[in-house]
């Protein structure tokens, strides 16, 4: 397989990543509750939403905007990006008919006493003018070409 | 209100540190479920997907690491099943206990360490790390509390952490 990705040398404090924007559907909504087995009804019952939780129709939910996060991260990385910590607030909630755009920054970029490569990062995701949520990740990468964060075990790997 | 602000019963300060409702997972982690995830935010990494690459990096296929607290969450029905677990059990006793009915999770972090395989069948428990003093915030008057809920695979080795920061708190008026 030919490498595919990024590498430490090549990312730099302060870089953007590129905007990831996603439409969203009650179909958006209702997937992410049923692949992390959430039956609760206000992420797939818009009457129980409104009349329950007072929100103007089902919204997404915490794994979901998690799964949403690793994506948007390894989009960026490749494949050999290895997610070490990942941090984030939910402020507010998104809903069917959102249009919902996920933006990052590298604050900085490191290696560990082990020798392994991380960049730490600043991410948001927008609704309009509105953060709904806001995240900060630290994402191993490899240092080189020969490089693989996947390898590391034990002691080695320090997230 | 079941208990004074000011003071934390004694069977409560007990569960500090105290590993609580070990659980092991209900099935093995499986590769459909990787799929459902991965098609709800369709996310192309090969890792999951292409068992060539998988290979090369990972030494096989494995679960996207976000879904770790996936592999506990029931299914909605079970044979003989009367009632349903919730998840950070934790939390729901606290709120239960400091007679505090409102509550909002204020901070997920997750570390991941082993990756989470195929085939793995996972095991949790959840430890209280602290209960703050009384606090008010513009939802009410309560208590900050620190939660996390470690996951291992069937071999011991950590395959990673939650950690949530919770507030129980009482509205406006009832906070006294």
């Amino acid at each position: 397989m030919s490498f595919d990705g990024i590498t430490l040398e090549g990312v730099r404090a302060g870089d953007a990543l590129p905007e990831l924007s996603v439409e969203v559907s009650p179909t958006t909504v209702v997937l992410g509750a049923l692949a992390s087995r959430d039956w609760r009804p206000m992420h797939h019952d818009k009457d129980f939403a409104q009349n329950r939780n007072g929100t103007k129709h089902v919204f997404v939910n915490t794994p979901h905007n998690a799964a949403y996060f690793e994506r948007y991260i390894t989009d960026w990385t490749g494949p050999r990006g290895r997610l070490g910590r990942i941090r984030f607030r939910m402020k507010d909630s998104v809903f069917p008919d959102d249009t919902m755009v996920f933006h990052g920054e590298v604050t900085d970029v490191r290696k560990d006493d082990a020798g392994c490569g991380w960049v730490d990062l600043a991410l948001r995701l927008t609704v309009g003018d509105k953060t709904t949520t806001e995240c900060t990740a630290s994402v191993a990468v490899p240092v080189g070409e020969d490089d693989n964060p996947w390898a590391r075990r034990g002691d080695d790997w320090q997230p | 209100m079941t208990t004074p602000m000011s003071e934390i019963p004694d069977d409560v300060r007990g569960w500090i540190g105290e590993p609580r409702y070990e659980t092991l997972g209900e099935f093995d982690v499986e590769r459909g479920y990787v799929f459902t995830t991965c098609a709800s935010v369709e996310n192309g990494n090969p890792l999951f997907w292409d068992e060539k690459a998988a290979q090369e990096i990972t030494g096989g296929f494995i679960a996207p690491p976000s879904m770790i607290s996936v592999w506990f969450r029931p299914h909605y029905w079970a044979p003989d099943r009367t009632e349903q677990a919730q998840p950070l059990q934790v939390h729901f006793d606290l709120k239960e206990r400091l007679g505090l009915p409102e509550a909002v999770m204020t901070d997920n972090t997750i570390v991941f360490r082993e990756p989470v395989r195929p085939g793995d069948r996972l095991k949790t428990w959840q430890v209280l790390r602290s209960i703050s003093e009384p606090k008010t915030t513009k939802l009410g008057t309560g208590r900050f509390w620190e939660i996390d809920v470690e996951y291992v695979n069937q071999k011991g080795e950590s395959v990673g952490t939650e950690s949530y920061t919770g507030f129980g708190y009482r509205r406006g008026e009832d906070a006294k």
